[in-house]
């Protein structure tokens, strides 16, 4: 630990690790040297943080969580607060840039790999932050109580009521009453503002340090070796401060400049992050003819409707996030990176992506025979990306491959059989059927008679003519 | 690096200033012009004498309007406010719920918000789109929104409008209605009509988010700030990293 001479700093570092916890976690926190633009996400999503802290308690001043006046009070925030406007559309704008951030962020750690060992708590505690930013994210949506935070909450409380046996029971005592009512936007304001925040900070400063305990992934997916005396530089790698800092601070302003864009000349940006519906205040007599929930949630929304059954509906969405848990135990190839991996693989990441932006916009719309057909099948390609990336953890036989592409095969149409079958939609589910096909086709026979499934060499260690 | 920069101005210059919105068959696109203080006067003026005796705008102050249109005190209380009201209070009319409701149906909506949830266009579109319909209590029924219990409160001005149906041979009993035709003439020619109509939509579009002229112009002294501000931390970050490779 440097010595400083400086009369104060030692007196403080003396009796509180100041320059210790610096030096540890800033200035000679060795990160490697190559992150591209995937990697600026992490530090985003902190900076959205402190954004909807901070517009968040400004507008917790203004904000009255009662049905009589909570959508009075917004539009009071909106015309009367000074730069009241501001700061609701950059709480608003906030809530969407959030998960944009998130989203990006996660699909980095699939591209190269940050999930697997030794980083696979970072994963789950990462998982963890985003359940929680949904529950905070769908309390919020409450909040303005116009008719789709009053409708869709409706609608996504009742969905816990479609649990067997403790269901009804669960959804009463979430909503505090037997509609959504005063009593649930009081207690969902309640929940927004103290617990949920608390609990997202606690799980941010744990994200961190298990990051810290085993320092970043990179693009290359190597890692660099660190020397035993803390004072020298690895090869391939810089101290994050002064060089992360000055970069991220870059992206920052890159990426305020979108986010100010967006707050300032489309804060409702055409529907996606302020709904048309919400400007109606709440009426628990009038159901709006369409209900979706906001853009965030709507990949999962596509999922829960394209299973009829509502409760296996929900289980399918459940088991959709869930599953993202136990990623780090499903994708077992010691390649980190995808720039190692198989064209197949790269092939096979960006289909998911695909798919859960297609699933995305599919949930917006209403549930056409055509779309929802579409959903249930990106919803099958969504669940089934992540067999084959258990398939392709390791080099397997042809037996194998085709093995599973029976197995698979069979589950899908066992699905639709048991789950979705009705005369009248039989002959459009029978010609979707050769998207799963079709995709499973290409990741899984594809390489019997291609070189298209096969992984690259990796390099040894990070060199510093890595970039 | 440059790719979100990109994204950036491709964001901003493809927003539509007007909302879009799912428009039917007979919903015409409309632009708006906030920075037209005069049509904004003029839309507050038709607003209160033809929309503010049975509708609210109850999230709109008087002061507010006053402020933002370039009127005086004096002014708004002489010629906008007959409810007697005082100009820091909020748009608010005396017709009770429970009589509206007797009287058309169901109460008539506030309409400080109308032009965020329905949209300019459809409102726009609307307001030209009363016809004469002897079925209907009011005589009259509505293109884009079909059987709607609000009168033509300003047929004095416009006329009335028949029906005109699409040719079909098929002579079914369900006829499609293809535009509409002026057949009564009105205090208004059609083109002074709907020069009024566009001046009301504006004043409306105004009050659903009276903050957006401002949003707009410190919008872009923020984005200019920003851009300024991109280069010198581009700068900066290149100058640390010179030295790593």
């Amino acid at each position: 630990m440097a010595r400083s001479n400086h009369g104060l700093m030692s007196w403080i570092d003396a009796r509180f690790p100041l320059t210790e916890t610096w030096e540890k976690h800033v200035s000679k926190y060795f990160t490697p040297n190559n992150f591209n633009i995937w990697y600026y996400f992490g530090s985003l999503a902190l900076l959205v943080l402190v954004i909807q802290f901070v517009s968040g308690v400004f507008l917790t001043m203004n904000y009255k969580p009662s049905a009589q006046e909570a959508f009075g009070s917004i539009e009071y925030i909106m015309r009367d607060v000074e730069w009241g406007w501001l700061i609701r559309y950059m709480h608003s704008t906030g809530a969407s840039a959030f998960f944009v951030v998130v989203y990006v962020h996660m699909f980095r750690g699939l591209m190269y790999g940050s999930f697997k060992a030794p980083r696979e708590l970072i994963w789950i505690i990462g998982m963890l932050i985003y359940l929680t930013l949904m529950a905070e994210a769908f309390m919020g949506y409450l909040l303005p109580w116009g008719q789709m935070s009053y409708w869709g909450a409706q609608v996504i409380v009742n969905l816990f009521g479609t649990i067997p046996v403790i269901g009804p029971e669960l959804a009463l005592w979430i909503r505090g009453d037997y509609v959504v009512s005063d009593a649930t936007l009081n207690r969902f304001f309640a929940l927004h503002v103290t617990l949920i925040p608390l609990v997202l900070i606690a799980l941010v400063i744990a994200h961190i340090a298990a990051l810290h305990k085993v320092g970043s992934n990179n693009p290359e997916g190597v890692e660099f070796k660190k020397d035993k005396n803390q004072d020298v530089v690895p090869a391939g790698s810089v101290p994050f401060h002064p060089y992360y800092t000055v970069k991220d601070t870059f992206g920052a302003v890159a990426f305020l400049l979108v986010f100010c864009a967006v707050m300032f000349f489309a804060p409702e940006l055409g529907g996606y992050f302020l709904e048309r519906e919400n400007f109606v205040p709440a009426d628990p007599l009038a159901t709006p003819e369409h209900i979706a929930p906001l853009w965030y949630f709507t990949p999962f929304y596509s999922i829960l409707r394209a299973v009829p059954n509502p409760f296996m509906g929900v289980v399918a969405m459940g088991t959709a996030v869930l599953i993202l848990f136990f990623l780090p135990w499903i994708d077992r190839n010691p390649i980190k990176s995808v720039r190692y991996r198989s064209p197949l693989h790269k092939l096979n990441l960006l289909i998911f992506a695909v798919a859960f932006i297609v699933l995305g916009y599919l949930g917006t719309e209403p549930a056409r025979p055509l779309l929802a057909e579409l959903a249930a099948r990106f919803s099958n390609i969504y669940f089934l990306f992540f067999a084959v990336l258990w398939v392709h953890s390791s080099p397997r036989s042809a037996a194998f491959k085709i093995g599973w592409f029976i197995t698979l095969l069979i589950a899908v149409v066992l699905f639709d059989l048991v789950l979705r079958y009705s005369e009248e939609t039989a002959s459009l589910m029978f010609t979707a059927l050769l998207i799963p096909v079709a995709y499973l086709a290409v990741m899984l026979l594809l390489p019997l008679f291609t070189r298209l499934g096969q992984d690259k060499p990796v390099p040894e260690q990070l060199s510093a003519a890595v970039v | 690096m440059w790719t979100r920069l990109v994204t950036a101005l491709a964001l901003f210059a493809a927003t539509p200033v007007a909302t879009a919105i799912e428009s039917g068959s007979h919903v015409e696109d409309f632009e708006i012009y906030l920075n037209n203080e005069a049509s904004l006067q003029r839309g507050a003026k038709y607003f209160v004498n033809h929309c503010l005796s049975c509708h609210s705008a109850r999230y709109m102050r008087y002061s507010r309007l006053a402020e933002d249109l370039g009127l005086t005190a004096d002014q708004v209380e002489k010629n906008l406010i007959f409810t007697g009201q005082k100009i820091g209070e909020t748009m608010t009319n005396a017709m009770r719920s429970e009589d509206a409701k007797r009287w058309f149906g169901n109460a008539p909506p506030d309409l400080t918000l109308v032009a965020r949830s329905r949209g300019v266009d459809w409102l726009y579109s609307y307001l030209r789109s009363f016809y004469l319909d002897p079925a209907r209590p009011f005589g009259v029924n509505n293109l884009v929104y079909p059987n709607v219990n609000m009168p033509h409160v300003l047929a004095q001005l416009q006329g009335g409008q028949r029906p005109v149906y699409e040719d079909d041979d098929r002579g079914g009993e369900e006829k499609v209605i293809d535009h509409l035709e002026l057949v009564q003439p009105g205090l208004m020619t059609s083109e002074e009509y709907d020069r009024m109509v566009r001046d009301l939509v504006t004043f409306m579009a105004y009050m659903a988010e009276p903050a957006r002229l401002a949003r707009l112009r410190v919008g872009m002294w923020v984005m200019l700030f920003l851009i300024v501000l991109l280069v010198l931390s581009y700068l900066l970050k290149k100058e640390y990293w010179k030295d790593v490779h």
